[in-house]
């Protein structure tokens, strides 16, 4: 398994893909934290400094999105990247029926490629994040707390475990169909409905499972509500959205969708309540990551069953 | 004479097709046996049973005195498997897709360089180790590949069409290489092949397979003596053709 995970990671940091993609991703991360930063700044002038201001360096939307919004964004798109031909190409260039017939266990060839995907993705995350660290220290001159650091790092865990399952979505999905291109799309379309359609699907369920008949009726829309919330679980996407959101922004008790405020309110509603500590955070996150980590383990099983007893010829 | 393959009443099915019926074969230490037979014939399907690669229908198979069913990963550290067209990695050199499979291989690091210069060496390519593999000829990719199953050390190689799409002289250097290998290694060869005049020149014994069914085996002797009759010469593809046409 060693063998063929240093393998890829030899291919992965040679491929021309994944330099582009790193260098887009670094670039796109660098300057929307750097109009974060000014943004945080301009507002901050003449304020006495409140607690946890480094994180909204990562939250703050500058002239379009936050960064946090960013990476729930492509971060799929990584992990389908690195993994959408991890098998069919091999079976494209004959060498997998050659790799099959050399004395290893054919789940090593998954758990190589995988392990080399997730190494690859933490070398990439962790040092935009450390890039990122840097730069918003000297822009907004705030130094991070402890704590801040600790919810960083839940962040960055949470964030590699998620693109770690489009990852292992995209292998199954390159050893369920031959053509490079069919898994690519197949990946790409899930990703899709699971990021945009998720909300109406889960909506159709839950109108569907329990209709709503008085819109006034608190009655009958609130477990349409509910059951709404539980369907659009399924999706990876809203899992880890709901996740990061509490984990980097401390003043957010429930789970529930998010309060639209300003940056200055953000700031001075602190006032008012205390934030959440970290371990109280984690926990309010806790199940969300074992279901994404539950979402991983199903690619895999199948991923195992299917290509343990695939006849694999090399014509 | 040890028995290395022997194989009782192997089938395979694919549906409602018997792609290999009731195989019931025997292949002895240090033989070259040639795997003869129209295209689908199931010649292909058979290797992969005799490695573990796809489970027999029924059956059973044993080489080198494992189940290839129960212990593939013993019969694969054992046995050299050169499938047909073999691919390798085009954008690594030839001694690093050679490393690759020496670390596949758990070879110790330390053995690791110098297998993979002896293995360059014997097949003719230590003067072209380090250019890139895409940029190999075919006849150059053949040899890689046969240099890639030295690597293991095997006491059995099966070689799937080792010869297609070579030249003449490559046809030839091809077949030399695997006969000195036998010759001086003591390596049993099971080698699939449609080159009837080349399989001749070095073959042992040969066995003709015609949709899915083992219609003859047999040293060309024997099998010119059964067809042709005494004196009938001995082309082994006027032997064929008899076969082919009586089936
Ligand atoms: N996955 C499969 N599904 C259905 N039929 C198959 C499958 N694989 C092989 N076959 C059939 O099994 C038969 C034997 O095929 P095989 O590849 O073993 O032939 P072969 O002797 O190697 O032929 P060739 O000389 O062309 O390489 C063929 O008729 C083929 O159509
Ligand atoms: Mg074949």
């Amino acid at each position: 398994m060693w063998t063929i995970c240093k393998k890829e990671l030899a291919d992965h940091f040679s491929s021309t893909r994944f330099l582009i993609l790193f260098c887009l991703i670094l670039m796109v991360a660098l300057v929307s934290t750097y109009m974060a930063a000014a943004n945080i700044r301009r507002v901050l002038e003449g304020v006495s400094k409140p607690s946890n201001v480094f994180l909204l360096l990562f939250t703050t939307e500058g002239k379009f999105f936050s960064l946090v919004q960013f990476i729930a964004f492509f971060g799929p798109l990584l992990g389908i990247i690195m993994g959408f031909d991890a098998i069919n190409r091999e079976r494209q260039h004959r060498t997998l029926a050659k790799l099959v017939s050399q004395p290893i266990f054919r789940d090593a060839v998954i758990n190589g490629k995988f392990l080399a995907g997730v190494i690859t993705v933490s070398i990439a995350l962790v040092s935009m994040m450390l890039l990122l660290t840097g730069m918003g220290l000297i822009t907004v001159g705030v130094v991070p707390g402890w704590e801040e650091i600790g919810r960083l790092f839940v962040y960055l865990i949470v964030s590699i475990a998620y693109v770690s399952f489009w990852l292992g979505l995209a292998i199954l999905f390159s050893i369920l169909f031959r053509s490079l291109a069919t898994s690519a799309l197949a990946a790409v379309a899930l990703w899709i409905f699971f990021s945009f359609f998720i909300g109406f699907a889960s909506d159709l369920v839950a109108d569907a499972l329990s209709p709503v008949r008085n819109p006034r009726d608190p009655e009958e829309v609130v477990p349409n509500e509910r059951l709404a919330d539980a369907v659009s679980l399924v999706s990876p996407a809203v899992l880890y959205s709901k996740a990061t959101s509490t984990i980097l922004d401390p003043y957010r008790r429930s789970r529930g969708s998010v309060m639209i405020v300003g940056l200055f309110e953000k700031l001075s509603m602190e006032r008012f309540q205390s934030p959440l500590p970290l371990d109280q955070s984690i926990l309010v996150v806790w199940p969300y990551l074992t279901l994404l980590a539950a979402l991983t383990l199903i690619c895999f099983g199948l991923s195992y069953v299917i290509f343990m007893r695939q006849e694999i010829r090399s014509a | 004479m040890a028995a290395i393959i022997q194989t009782e009443n192997l089938t395979r099915r694919y549906g409602q097709q018997v792609a290999v019926d009731g195989l019931t074969l025997q292949i002895n230490e240090r033989e070259i046996f040639g795997f003869l037979g129209p295209n689908g014939a199931g010649k292909t399907t058979t290797i992969l049973m005799l490695l573990g690669l796809t489970e027999p229908t029924s059956g059973s198979a044993r080489v080198l005195g494992y189940d290839p069913t129960r212990d593939p990963l013993e019969v694969k550290r054992q046995v050299g498997y050169l499938c047909e067209n073999v691919g390798f990695y085009d954008d690594l050199t030839g001694r690093e897709n050679l490393r690759f499979m020496a670390e596949l291989n758990h070879l110790p690091e330390a053995r690791v360089t110098e297998k993979v210069e002896e293995a360059l060496r014997t097949v003719g390519l230590d003067g072209e180790g380090d250019k890139l593999v895409g940029a190999y000829s075919r006849g150059m990719r053949q040899r890689l590949g046969i240099a890639e199953l030295l690597i293991k050390d095997p006491k059995l190689l099966i070689l799937d069409e080792p010869t297609l799409g070579l030249d003449p002289d490559g046809t030839n250097k091809m077949l030399d290489l695997v006969h000195s290998l036998s010759r001086d290694r003591g390596i049993t060869v099971m080698l699939s092949s449609h080159q009837l005049e080349q399989v001749q020149r070095i073959c042992t014994r040969v066995g003709i397979m015609i949709k899915g069914k083992l219609v003859a085996v047999g040293t060309i002797e024997e099998l010119a003596k059964r067809k042709l009759g005494e004196g009938g010469g001995m082309n082994l593809e006027e032997i064929y053709m008899r076969y082919f046409k009586e089936a």
